[in-house]
C-alpha cells in the first residue's frame, strides 16, 4: 500500500494554473526522484503535501498520507503532522536555520514542539540525531550557532531538524543545488543512507538528472504543473516513454558539435586596422610561442582582519602562483569549487584587479587596470546571473553597444547592434526592447552579443550556462560553439558543472586553494585524473551511467 | 494604484495648489487688519473662520503652505544637491579613505541633537525662512548620502557594473550612467519621507520664533499665536495644525505608495 | 566580544573628541559677546573688558579649547553666564525634569507601539493592520507641540484631570507625575507611530526567511513562529530606533517643554542660546551629544547580546 498518494491535485494561485491534475504514489521507504524544469511545478507539489502554499493559492484533488486527506486537515492538525510524519529540507542551508538559535536548540525545538518534551532530554535526543547525520559530539557541540557551520553543515543541521522525530516520508527540495560537488555527494550519501537504514520515504526534488539516476527507486517527470512521465528509474533513463523526457537527457548530456575550425570566415569583415590600432600591434608583437593569453605566477592576496588588535594583518592568497596559457581559438576549461579563487583570476585576467605578483599578457599588452582601452577590447565576458548583467533602465541597443566605449562608437552601431543580435538567434528589433521582455536564455544570448559586439580574440564564459535550464542551456552551448568556429574566438569555460566543461572544452585546469593543481587535455584528465583532487572531484560529480545512454545515441534531436 | 497612493497624491497636490494659487490669488488680503472682524467662527465668508486681528485664516493657510513647501523643497534640494554625489562617490571608492572619513561624519552629524543645533544656528544667524532652510537642509545631507550610498552598493556587486567596468568605463561614468538611474526610485521615497519632515521642522522652529518671520505667513507661527486663545476660538489653533496635518499626511502616503510601486520586487508580486 | 566592545570604545572616544571639537568651532563663530551680554547694554568698556579677562575669552583658542576639556572630563562645566551658578548644577537640575520625562515617554510609546506591531505584522494585509498602519500614519503626521495644545484643551481646560502646564516639584511626586502626564503624551504618541511601523517592517521582512519556512516545516504554527523565531531577529533594527529615541526625547523635547512651560533641559537650552549664555549651550549640546554617542555604545552592545555573529566575529 501507498504511503503517500496524491490524486489528480490541481492547484491554482489566483487564476493561474500551478499544478494541474498531478497524480503520484510513494511507497514506504522509497526514493522517489522530482525532476523538471524551473517553473515546472515541482517545489509547489512538495509545498502542497506540507500544507505550507503561499497565501491565495487554491488547491483541488486529495493527498493521502497513511489514510488521511492531507487537504482536509485544519492547520492545527497540519501543525501536528508538520515535522512529525513528514519533514522538509530546502535549498538554500546559508538561510534555513535561524541565525540567533544555537544548532542543538534548533534540532531539540522540533522535539520540544511535538513531543512536549523537557528541554535537557530533548537536547539529549537532538545530539543523537546530530551524531546520526555526521555531526559529532566533540567537534560539533550543541552550543554552536549555525555561522559558525559551512554550507554542508548546515544542511546536516537541516537534516537533522528533519528526522528527528523519525518522519515516514522527508521531502528534500534541491537539497545540494546550493553545494559544492564533494559536499553535495556527500549529503546525497547521507540521504540515501537514512532512507534506507530508518525505513524513511524520500521525494528527491531536483532539476539535475544525473543526481537522479544515483540516488532514486523511481523517477516521476514534471513539465508546466503536469507529471508527464514516472517510471522506474534505470527503465526511464534507457527508455523514456514521452518525447519531453527524451528531449531533458539529451540536453543534459548534449556535447555541441566540434565545428571544423575554418580559417577565413566566409561572409565576415575582422575590424579594419584603423578601426582597431590593437590589431597592428597585435600582429607586430605577438606571443612568441603563439599564445593568446599568457598567465605567469600570477598572485593577488587578500588583507584579512586582524586576530588580535594591532596585530598584523594575515594575508589570503586568493591567487597563488597561477600560470597557463590559452591559443587563440582555443576553449579553455577551469573547474574548482566556490572559494578557490576562480572569480579573483577572472577579475585579474579582466583586468579589473591588479596583480601582487607576476603578470598577464594579452598578447603584446600587460593586463591590469591601468591598461590602455584598446587593449581591452581583445577580451570580453559573459557572466553568470542573467538578471543581474543588465541595467534594467536600458534598451537591448544601449546595453549591446555598450563595449563601444572601449573602440568609440562607430557611426553605424545600430546595424552592429542589430547584426550581433542576428548572429544570437535574436531579432533586430529587440534591439529597442527592456531586458525585462526577456527570458532567462535569451538574456544569455543578449550578453553573448554584447562581448562579441567589438570582435574580441577572448571571452570569459564565467558559469556562463548554470543558472540555465538544461534544454536552453544546451541550445547556447551550441550557439557558442558556433560562434566559436565562425569568429575564431577563445573561450575561457569557468564552471563548476564539470559535465558541462568536459563536452565543451578541449583543454581544463583544475583549481583549488588558489593553485592549479591538474591541467592537461580535457579528456584525458577526466578519463586519468592525476591529482587526487581531481580524482576527487569526478568522483563526486553525479553522473548519468554511461551505459543508459547507450541505446540512444544520437537518438532524440534537440528540441 | 492603491488607494492610499491615490489619496496621497490627492492631499499632497492640494497643498500644492493651494501654495501656487496662493500667488496670484487669495480670499482675502492679509496684510489688511479688521480688528472689528476679529476671532470670528467659521462662516460663509471666511470658511475658516478669522483670528486675533480679524485676518482671513483660510487665506492665511494658503500662503502658510507656500512658506513650508518652499523651505522644505530646498531643503530637500541641499540634502539631494549635496548628500547624493557625497554618497555616490564614497560607493564608488568604497573601503577608501573618503568613504570612511563620509561615513564617519554621517555617524557624527547623526550624534548632534539636530533640533538644538537648527535652534542654535538660526538663532545665531538671525531667525528667518532662509536660515530655516539652511538649518534642516544641512540635516539632510547625511540622510541622502547614507541612503545613496547603501543603494550604490548594492548595486556596485552586480554583473551589469562588471560588465560596464569591463567595457573600460571609470567609476564616475559609472555612477552617473549606472548607478544614479537605478537608485532614483530610493531617492524619490527618501525626499517624500525628508519634504514632510521639513514641513514639521518648519512648523517646529516658526512656533518657537525661529522661523518664518512676519509678514510672512506660517502654520508654525499661526499656531504659537493660536495657543494663547486657544479657550476663546479653538478654531484657530485647529485650522493651521490640521493643514500640517494633511499635508504631511499627504506626502506620507504618497512616499510609501510610490516606494511599493517603484519596488521591482513587490511590483512583480502585485502582477 | 571583548575586541568587540574595545572597538565601540573607541570609536566612541574618538566620536566625542570629534564632537568637542565642532562644538567649540561652532560656538566660536558665534557673534555676540557674552561679557557684554551678562552686563547689558549700559556697562563701561573696562568692566567688559575686566569681565572678558575673567573668564578666560582672551586666551588664545587651542588654550580656550583644553580649558573646556579639561574641565568637563573633571565635571566642571564653567559658570554660566546669566546665573551666575556652575552649569554642572544647572544641568543637573533639569535633568532631574527631562529625564523622568525622557523615560516615561520611552515606555509609554515601547508599551504602546511594540504590542501594535507585532499584532499589525501577525495580521498581514488584513483590516488590523490596516487600522494600525493608518494609525500610524497619523501619528506621524502629527506635530507633537500641536498634539500637545489639543491634549491641554481637552485634558486641561476642559476636564481639568491635568494640570496645563508648569511644574511643581518633586517634593509631591504624584503632583510632578500629573504634570508630566500630558508632556509625555504628547512626546510618546508620535515615536510609537515611528515605533510600530519599524518593528512591523522588521517583523514582515523575518517572516519571509528561509528559517521561518524551516521553522513551519517543523511543525510550528504561524504564531509559534513569530514568537520564537522572527521576532528576536526583528528586535535590531528596534533597538536602534529605540537608541534613537531616547536621545531625542532627551533634547527634543524642547518644544513640549516650551508648550507646558517644563524647566527642563530643553528649555534650558533654548533660553540660552536666546540669551546667548555660549557656555551652557556648549556644555549642553557637549552633555547631549555624549548621551547620544553612549546610548549608540549600549545599543551595540545590545546588537551582541541579540546576535551571536557579532559576539565571537567582529
Amino acid at each position: 500500500m501507498s504511503l503517500l498518494t496524491l490524486e489528480a491535485l490541481t492547484l491554482m494561485i489566483g487564476a493561474a494554473p500551478i499544478l494541474r491534475g498531478v497524480t503520484l504514489g510513494l511507497g514506504p521507504g522509497e526514493i522517489l526522484g522530482l525532476v523538471g524544469e524551473s517553473g515546472s511545478g515541482k517545489s509547489m507539489t512538495a509545498l502542497a503535501v506540507m500544507g505550507l502554499l503561499p497565501q491565495g493559492a487554491r488547491t483541488l484533488g486529495r493527498i493521502w498520507l497513511e489514510g488521511q486527506d492531507v487537504l482536509a486537515l485544519t492547520e492545527r492538525q497540519m501543525c501536528a503532522l508538520r515535522g512529525n510524519q513528514i519533514g522538509m529540507i530546502f535549498q538554500e542551508p546559508m538561510t534555513a536555520l535561524n541565525p540567533l538559535m544555537t544548532i542543538g536548540d534548533q534540532v531539540a525545538e522540533t522535539l520540544m514542539v511535538h513531543r512536549k518534551m523537557p528541554r535537557a532530554e530533548a537536547r539529549q535526543i537532538a545530539r543523537d540525531k546530530l551524531d546520526r547525520v555526521g555531526l559529532t559530539a566533540p567537534r560539533f557541540p550543541l552550543s554552536l550557532y549555525p555561522h559558525e557551520l559551512s554550507g554542508g553543515q548546515r544542511q546536516r543541521v537541516a537534516i537533522a531538524m528533519a528526522i528527528a522525530l523519525q518522519p515516514r516520508v522527508l521531502i528534500a527540495d534541491e537539497p545540494t543545488t546550493a553545494l559544492d560537488v564533494t559536499t553535495q555527494a556527500e549529503v546525497l550519501d547521507l540521504l540515501r543512507d537514512l532512507a534506507r537504514t530508518e525505513d524513511m520515504a524520500l521525494i528527491l526534488i531536483t532539476h539535475d538528472l544525473a543526481v537522479v539516476a544515483g540516488m532514486a527507486d523511481r523517477v516521476a517527470v514534471m513539465r508546466r504543473g503536469e507529471i508527464v512521465e514516472t517510471g522506474l528509474t534505470e527503465t526511464l533513463f534507457r527508455a523514456p516513454q514521452h518525447p519531453y523526457t527524451a528531449q531533458l537527457l539529451a540536453a543534459s548530456t548534449h556535447r555541441p558539435e566540434a565545428a571544423a575550425r575554418p580559417t577565413f570566415a566566409p561572409g565576415r569583415e575582422y575590424l579594419s586596422q584603423e578601426e582597431n590600432p590593437a590589431a597592428s600591434s597585435w600582429q607586430k608583437y605577438s606571443d612568441p610561442d603563439g599564445a593568446l593569453l599568457r598567465v605567469a605566477g600570477a598572485v593577488r592576496t587578500y588583507r584579512l582582519a586582524r586576530p588580535r588588535p594591532f596585530a598584523p594583518h594575515p594575508a589570503l592568497r586568493a591567487v597563488d602562483d597561477v600560470s597557463f596559457t590559452i591559443a587563440p581559438g582555443e576553449s579553455l576549461g577551469l573547474v574548482g569549487e566556490s572559494g578557490c579563487g576562480k572569480s579573483t583570476l577572472t577579475r585579474a585576467i579582466l583586468g579589473l584587479d591588479p596583480l601582487q605578483e607576476g603578470t598577464i599578457r594579452l598578447g603584446a599588452h600587460l593586463v591590469g587596470p591601468g591598461m590602455p582601452q584598446a587593449a581591452r577590447a581583445d577580451v570580453q565576458v559573459v557572466f553568470q546571473d542573467p538578471y543581474g548583467s543588465f541595467n534594467p533602465r536600458q534598451r537591448v541597443e544601449t546595453l549591446v553597444a555598450e563595449p563601444f566605449h572601449l573602440t568609440g562608437l562607430p557611426a553605424d552601431w545600430r546595424d552592429r547592434v542589430a547584426a550581433a543580435l542576428v548572429e544570437v538567434g535574436l531579432a533586430p528589433e529587440d534591439g529597442a526592447k527592456f531586458i525585462h521582455e526577456f527570458s532567462g536564455g535569451q538574456r544569455q544570448r543578449i550578453a553573448i552579443a554584447r562581448a562579441l559586439i567589438i570582435r574580441p580574440k577572448l571571452i570569459v564564459l564565467d558559469e556562463a550556462v548554470s543558472a540555465l535550464d538544461v534544454r536552453v542551456r544546451a541550445q547556447v552551448l551550441d550557439l557558442l560553439a558556433a560562434l566559436q568556429a565562425s569568429h575564431d574566438l577563445a573561450y575561457l569555460f569557468i564552471s563548476h558543472d564539470l559535465s558541462v566543461v568536459r563536452n565543451v572544452t578541449t583543454r581544463c585546469l583544475v583549481m583549488q586553494a588558489g593553485r592549479i593543481v591538474e591541467q592537461g587535455p580535457t579528456e584525458a584528465l577526466f578519463t586519468a585524473p592525476g591529482h587526487p583532487y581531481t580524482a576527487q572531484l569526478l568522483a563526486a560529480a553525479p553522473q548519468i551511467p554511461p551505459a543508459w545512454m547507450e541505446d540512444r545515441a544520437h537518438a532524440s534531436p534537440l528540441v | 494604484m492603491k488607494p492610499s497612493l491615490a489619496l496621497g497624491a490627492v492631499l499632497s497636490a492640494a497643498a500644492l495648489a493651494a501654495a501656487v494659487l496662493s500667488l496670484i490669488w487669495m480670499p482675502y488680503d492679509i496684510t489688511q487688519l479688521a480688528i472689528a472682524q476679529k476671532l470670528q467662527p467659521p462662516s460663509l465668508a471666511h470658511w475658516a473662520g478669522t483670528d486675533h486681528f480679524g485676518r482671513d485664516i483660510a487665506s492665511m493657510l494658503m500662503a502658510g503652505a507656500r512658506t513650508s513647501l518652499a523651505v522644505a523643497l530646498v531643503a530637500v534640494g541641499i540634502g539631494v544637491g549635496v548628500g547624493v554625489p557625497l554618497g555616490l562617490s564614497a560607493a564608488a571608492l568604497r573601503g577608501s579613505w573618503l568613504d570612511e572619513v563620509m561615513m564617519r561624519g554621517n555617524d557624527l552629524i547623526f550624534a548632534f541633537p539636530s533640533l538644538v543645533i537648527a535652534i542654535l544656528i538660526t538663532a545665531v544667524f538671525g531667525p528667518s525662512a532662509t536660515n530655516a532652510i539652511i538649518a534642516i537642509g544641512i540635516f539632510n545631507i547625511p540622510v541622502f548620502a547614507r541612503v545613496a550610498r547603501a543603494g550604490a552598493l548594492s548595486l556596485w556587486t552586480l554583473d551589469y557594473i562588471r560588465a560596464a567596468q569591463v567595457a573600460g568605463k571609470g567609476r564616475a561614468r559609472i555612477s552617473a550612467e549606472h548607478i544614479l538611474p537605478n537608485i532614483a526610485n530610493l531617492l524619490i521615497v527618501q525626499g517624500t519621507i525628508q519634504f514632510s519632515l521639513g514641513i514639521l521642522a518648519e512648523a517646529g522652529l516658526s512656533y518657537v520664533g525661529l522661523g518664518a518671520q512676519p509678514p510672512t505667513a506660517s502654520w508654525g507661527r499661526m499656531l504659537a499665536e493660536a495657543q494663547t486663545m486657544v479657550t476663546l476660538a479653538p478654531h484657530v489653533a485647529l485650522a493651521p495644525g490640521l493643514a500640517i496635518v494633511v499635508t504631511v499626511l499627504g506626502l506620507n502616503l504618497l512616499g510609501d505608495g510610490l516606494r511599493d510601486a517603484l519596488d521591482p520586487r513587490l511590483r512583480g508580486r502585485v502582477a | 566580544m571583548g575586541r568587540y566592545i574595545l572597538r565601540r570604545l573607541i570609536t566612541l572616544a574618538a566620536s566625542l573628541l570629534l564632537a568637542s571639537l565642532v562644538i567649540f568651532a561652532l560656538i566660536e563663530v558665534t557673534p555676540g559677546d557674552p561679557a557684554s551680554f551678562m552686563l547689558g547694554l549700559n556697562a563701561a568698556p573696562e568692566t567688559v573688558a575686566a569681565l572678558r579677562d575673567q573668564l578666560g575669552l582672551n586666551d588664545p583658542l587651542p588654550l580656550r579649547y583644553l580649558h573646556w576639556v579639561a574641565g568637563m572630563v573633571q565635571g566642571d562645566f564653567g559658570l554660566s553666564y546669566t546665573y551666575k551658578v556652575p552649569v554642572a548644577d544647572l544641568v543637573a537640575d533639569r535633568l532631574k525634569i527631562s529625564l523622568p520625562l525622557a523615560l516615561i515617554a520611552l515606555a509609554l510609546s515601547s508599551a504602546l507601539a511594540l504590542p501594535a506591531g507585532v499584532w499589525a505584522a501577525s495580521r498581514r494585509g488584513r483590516a488590523g493592520d490596516a487600522l494600525v498602519m493608518g494609525a500610524t500614519q497619523l501619528g506621524i503626521a502629527v506635530p507633537n507641540f500641536w498634539f500637545a495644545m489639543l491634549l491641554v484643551l481637552v485634558f486641561a481646560i476642559k476636564w481639568r484631570l491635568f494640570p496645563a502646564g508648569g511644574f511643581p516639584g518633586w517634593s509631591d511626586p504624584l503632583a510632578a507625575l500629573r504634570a508630566l502626564t500630558l508632556p509625555a503624551i504628547a512626546l510618546a504618541l508620535p515615536q510609537a507611530a515611528i515605533l510600530a511601523r519599524v518593528l512591523r517592517s522588521a517583523l514582515i521582512e523575518t517572516l519571509g526567511q528561509d528559517y521561518i519556512r524551516t521553522a513551519r516545516a517543523k511543525g510550528l504554527s504561524r504564531r509559534a513562529a513569530l514568537t520564537r523565531h522572527a521576532l528576536r531577529n526583528a528586535l535590531i533594527p528596534v533597538l536602534t530606533i529605540l537608541g534613537m529615541q531616547f536621545s531625542f526625547l532627551l533634547a527634543g523635547a524642547i518644544i513640549i517643554e516650551n508648550v507646558f512651560y517644563i524647566p527642563g533641559l530643553g528649555r534650558l537650552i533654548f533660553q540660552a542660546i536666546t540669551q546667548r549664555d555660549l557656555i551652557v549651550v556648549e556644555s549642553v549640546v557637549m552633555i547631549l551629544v555624549f548621551a547620544v554617542i553612549a546610548v549608540t555604545f549600549l545599543t551595540d552592545l545590545a546588537y551582541a547580546l541579540v546576535d551571536p555573529r557579532l559576539r565571537r566575529h567582529a
